[in-house]
């Protein structure tokens, strides 16, 4: 046995007294650095953290504003916003998500395509607890439906917001155009503060132009949530400044009107008040319903409405550019008389056909045989080409050019219409721009009777006619009589770069030629001979009007048509253009039949059917009037 | 002057027992008793508000308080000398039933913890080796010549490892870690010479990769690599330590007041009333409350190494510093993670962290360290 190894207690007190000293000073310290880190977390990084624990409680939530509704000019409804529940799941809380959905398919009907839809939201950016859509407008017995079997459906709930809601559909489907969901570039252009709980934007129309105006501002408000999203209880608001209500001098009615007019034909209307300017009806047929774009529709429905050989999407109306045929002649007309070309005593024989030089190329008149001596009141009434070819003949076609640009022809003149297209109004600097040839006599020839290369829509036809009832004083159309601002209703257009510049009257050298004009366009429905007496029988004021017949060119033969559909597609358009009463006017309008054949018997009796619904309670009413105070 | 001859005499507890008050008459340690009563009250404070004002949760840990404090004065009834007798079959005991967890052990969440013995409550017996261990090493070197030798230096090691190993293969890092040290601790105590301890420490930390790569689970691998950097997983284990960070810094010098932490009450915090509560009292109470909180803790290892260092005996006083290093040990580690300094590992704050087990595991050590303290059969130097 060694002597160490014998214990030594005092040894043993000595050495653990001193490391438990030691021992204790590293704790100290080691406190010390714990008390450190606290006061690094707590008192130094105390502000960054106080700002996330915010930014994790506090939660910014947009309040979307309700969009301003839309009224005709009898105040019906246009458009709305209606309540509509719709299908989301908080993807966090659904346990198993490929059962969830099996069952949720079991429950109500999910289509393919609702499925396309969640798939690409679900997979978009959000918040932590966020619902992703999935169904839209579900029905009362659908959410019975949810509601009782809540209970196997985790994370799935049914949320109602405010959709758009049109409650004419196709009626006002080109005039209001619709609300959709906002695109990639839409996304750039909107103010994202604003937008940023809005799901729709206007798309097209009256909804796209006004769309600052009837969106509003957006509303916050701050609520206090937990980790899993539940709104606490909200710290602070702002409330959102709703859309402006906007009242449009669109009549529902006339617009009704004027589709039973047109019936199930192709075509458009345009009516347009001529002491405001105010656009009564403005009709594109066919026409499709605007409220299947406002949730999203769906990739059949919509790929049979763009591939539709009828074109519902298509706006004629606004876009559709026809050749303005006879039309255009009393127009024509006047320029000849401004320029000294002709006057109303001057005569013509026609032997139904023009020629530029002997032996040269025939221009046909519609009547083969011609109308035999022909002034210019009957060449209106008539609508004598030949009379027209040999104005065209003398006239420059710059000058006429100039002469028709101050009815509006070839430009965009509404005010508040965006889709508008100029149409062309050709000129030789025009030509030589677009073809690189030269002006030929031939092509005036063809522009004189509204043919060849020019191209008016319906709004620029119905413009044109009401300037020229109005004598020559312009009233640029538009949609838009008042909007709501705080409270009053303002007539006035709001200050848009969207709105054209405004128009100069027209002035003739000799103010009786509007009158004369008048009067000539006045026999072509009145008239013993005019090509549109058929709709002045029987009718208690004085129509104004003109009739047209645009020659279909280029249909494509090597499209597969329908062989029937061919035929019909080749025929004429039917043009009419009119204003009545003819000495006090309140109403003009342009309508087009596509494939109609001749305007007098197609578009004609349209014109007279909206006519008709417009004037005739408002004569009646006058006519009242007038027996009372007589009495 | 008599009292230090008396201090001298032999197997003559009794008579100077009848001189202590009635605290130690009951072998309780005044000060120590009122520091953990205070430490119990600011826990449940605390728990009311980490558990969304749940007073039921309140009752079953103050229950649990209750019970403890009943067991820790059971305790403090039975001399050292016993403890140290029985040191030897405890330690024996638990490993066995350690080995019978590995074999037939229950629990949850892919650990298997438990051991259900058919008549016997449900029970960790790792919770036994958090006293078995330093009371067996404590006991062997107390027997052994001390300085250590190597060769009693490495049976200790292999006494620490055996457990250690075990536990950790449950698997249950944080108490693994909290055994492993707490048999070191001893070693510490012992008068192990410095030049073992410094090379031990080089040995372990080279052989940490070989750790890395055979011992530790994929969820563990990952709590290291989140701790290292916490913004690469964000919703997963990344999370606890932003929002348990973001909870304490947000609490200020003077906190958010209490049950106002928006951070626990809104959710955002997880495990809020278990390991991660410190971070509800530091949100609430703030800086200056943490810093109370740390210095009742100081004092309460001050006054536990006061006890170790006037112990009678070797075994007391290893057992009595192995107690302290390892109740610092604890609360250390588990303020040491909840605010970004340690990797996360799964040990509560001790007395104010919800839960059963380890709360009584703790009485019994602060049992023991009162026992070592009333039971003296010498008079105090």
């Amino acid at each position: 046995m060694k002597n160490r190894d014998f214990k030594d207690p005092i040894r043993e007190i000595r050495v653990f007294t001193f490391r438990a000293i030691i021992f204790w000073i590293v704790v100290v310290c080691l406190v010390c650095v714990l008390a450190g880190r606290i006061f690094y977390l707590q008192v130094m990084q105390h502000d960054r953290y106080a700002t996330a624990s915010d930014n994790n409680r506090v939660l910014l939530q947009p309040i979307v504003p309700n969009r301003g509704l839309i009224y005709d000019t009898n105040g019906k409804l246009l458009a709305n916003n209606r309540a509509s529940q719709s299908l989301n799941l908080i993807l966090e809380r659904v346990d198993n998500l490929e059962q969830t959905l099996a069952l949720l398919q079991s429950l109500i009907p999910i289509t393919d395509n609702d499925f396309e839809r969640f798939e690409k939201r679900r997979k978009q950016r959000r918040r932590p607890h966020e619902s992703v859509q999935l169904r839209t407008r579900l029905s009362e017995q659908e959410i019975a439906v949810l509601a009782v079997n809540s209970h196997r459906l985790p994370g799935v709930t049914v949320e109602a917001q405010l959709v758009r809601h049109y409650p004419f559909t196709k009626s006002t489907a080109h005039v209001l155009g619709y609300v959709g969901r906002i695109n990639e570039k839409e996304l750039k252009r909107i103010d994202p503060v604003n937008y940023s709980g809005t799901q729709g934007i206007g798309k097209l129309g009256v909804e796209k132009f006004y769309e600052a105006q009837l969106h509003g501002l957006v509303g916050f408000q701050k609520v206090e949530v937990t980790a899993r999203g539940r709104v606490l209880r909200v710290l602070e608001r702002q409330d959102p400044v709703p859309g402006a209500d906007i009242t449009l001098y669109l009549d529902s009615e006339l617009q009704d009107a004027a589709e039973q007019a047109l019936g199930d034909r192709r075509g458009a209307v345009v009516a347009i008040d001529t002491q405001t300017g105010g656009i009564l009806t403005l009709v594109s047929q066919p026409s499709f319903d605007p409220n299947l774009f406002v949730t999203g529709i769906d990739t059949k429905t919509y790929a049979s409405l763009r591939d539709s050989l009828d074109l519902p999407l298509f706006n004629r109306a606004l876009r559709g550019q026809y050749p303005p045929g006879s039309t255009v002649k009393p127009f024509v007309a006047l320029a000849g008389l401004e320029y000294g070309h002709i006057n109303w005593a001057h005569t013509i024989s026609d032997p139904g056909w023009y020629q530029l030089t002997q032996g040269g190329r025939f221009y046909r008149d519609w009547k083969k045989w011609g109308h035999g001596k022909v002034d210019l009141t009957l060449a209106i009434a008539q609508s004598c080409d030949t009379y027209f070819y040999e104005l065209a003949h003398k006239m420059n076609v710059d000058d006429l050019h100039d002469f028709l640009w101050q009815f509006g022809f070839g430009q965009r003149i509404s005010l508040d219409v965006a889709e508008a297209v100029r149409g062309i109004l050709p000129s030789t600097a025009w030509k030589k721009a677009r073809t690189g040839q030269p002006w030929y006599t031939g092509d005036s020839l063809n522009v004189g009777i509204g043919q060849g290369y020019m191209l008016a829509t319906p709004l620029q036809l119905a413009t044109a006619t009401a300037v020229l009832a109005n004598r020559g004083r312009w009233l640029q159309p538009r949609m838009l009589k008042r909007i709501r601002v705080d409270k009053n209703y303002i007539d006035a257009l709001p200050a848009t770069e969207e709105v054209a510049a405004a128009m100069q009257d027209v002035t003739l050298k000799r103010d009786a030629n509007w009158e004369k004009m008048i009067d000539a366009m006045e026999s072509v429905v009145h008239g013993r001979r005019g090509t549109a007496q058929r709709i002045g029988k029987g009718v208690s004021y004085r129509i104004a009007g003109k009739t047209g017949t645009a020659q279909v060119v280029g249909i494509k033969q090597d499209e597969e048509y329908d062989i029937e559909k061919v035929k019909e597609r080749n025929q004429d358009h039917g043009l009419f253009v009119a204003f009545a009463p003819a000495d006090a006017p309140r109403i003009a309008i342009a309508v087009i039949v596509e494939n109609g054949g001749g305007g007098s018997t197609s578009a004609a009796p349209v014109a007279r059917k909206v006519m008709d619904a417009y004037l005739l309670p408002k004569l009646a009413a006058i006519k009242g009037e007038a027996m009372a105070s007589h009495e | 002057m008599s009292r230090d001859f008396l201090r001298q005499l032999p197997r003559a507890s009794h008579a100077f027992q009848t001189q202590q008050n009635l605290l130690g008459r009951l072998h309780i340690d005044g000060w120590l008793l009122l520091m953990l009563l205070l430490l119990c009250g600011i826990g449940l404070t605390v728990l009311y508000s980490a558990s969304d004002q749940s007073m039921a949760t309140v009752q079953r840990q103050a229950t649990r308080f209750g019970i403890a404090l009943g067991v820790m004065f059971v305790f403090a009834q039975i001399s050292p000398y016993h403890y140290r007798r029985w040191s030897p079959w405890l330690y024996s005991a638990g490993v066995l039933m350690l080995l019978a967890v590995l074999v037939m052990g229950v629990g949850a969440k892919g650990a298997q913890r438990w051991l259900a013995i058919p008549g016997l409550p449900r029970f960790q017996p790792s919770e036994i080796m958090k006293v078995a261990v330093p009371m067996a090493l404590s006991a062997y070197f107390a027997d052994r010549y001390l300085p250590p030798r190597l060769k009693h230096v490495a049976m200790g090691l292999l006494f620490v490892l055996i457990p250690t190993l075990l536990i950790a293969k449950q698997p249950d890092l944080g108490t693994s870690l909290l055994i492993c040290a707490s048999g070191l601790f001893v070693l510490l105590f012992a008068g192990i010479q410095w030049r073992l301890i410094f090379g031990f420490g080089a040995l372990v930390s080279s052989c940490l990769p070989l750790f890395w790569m055979f011992l530790m689970k994929d969820y563990q691998k990952q709590r290291v690599m989140t701790f290292l950097n916490p913004e690469s997983d964000l919703h997963g284990s990344g999370w606890n330590i932003i929002q348990s960070k973001i909870a304490i810094g947000s609490g200020g010098l003077d906190g958010k007041g209490w049950l106002q932490g928006t951070q626990s009450h809104l959710d955002f915090l997880p495990e809020s009333h278990t390991d991660f509560i410190i971070a509800v009292f530091a949100e609430e109470f703030g800086f200056f409350g943490v810093l109370g909180l740390l210095l009742l803790y100081l004092l309460i290892v001050t006054r536990c190494f006061f006890i170790a260092v006037r112990a009678d005996d070797t075994y007391g006083r290893l057992l009595a510093g192995s107690l302290t290093l390892t109740f610092f040990f604890y609360f250390f580690v588990n303020i040491g993670m909840v605010t970004g300094l340690l990797p996360v590992v799964g040990l509560p704050l001790p007395l104010i962290s919800y839960g059963g087990t380890s709360i009584v595991t703790l009485f019994v050590g602060f049992g023991m360290l009162m026992s070592i303290q009333t039971h003296k059969k010498v008079l105090p130097r």
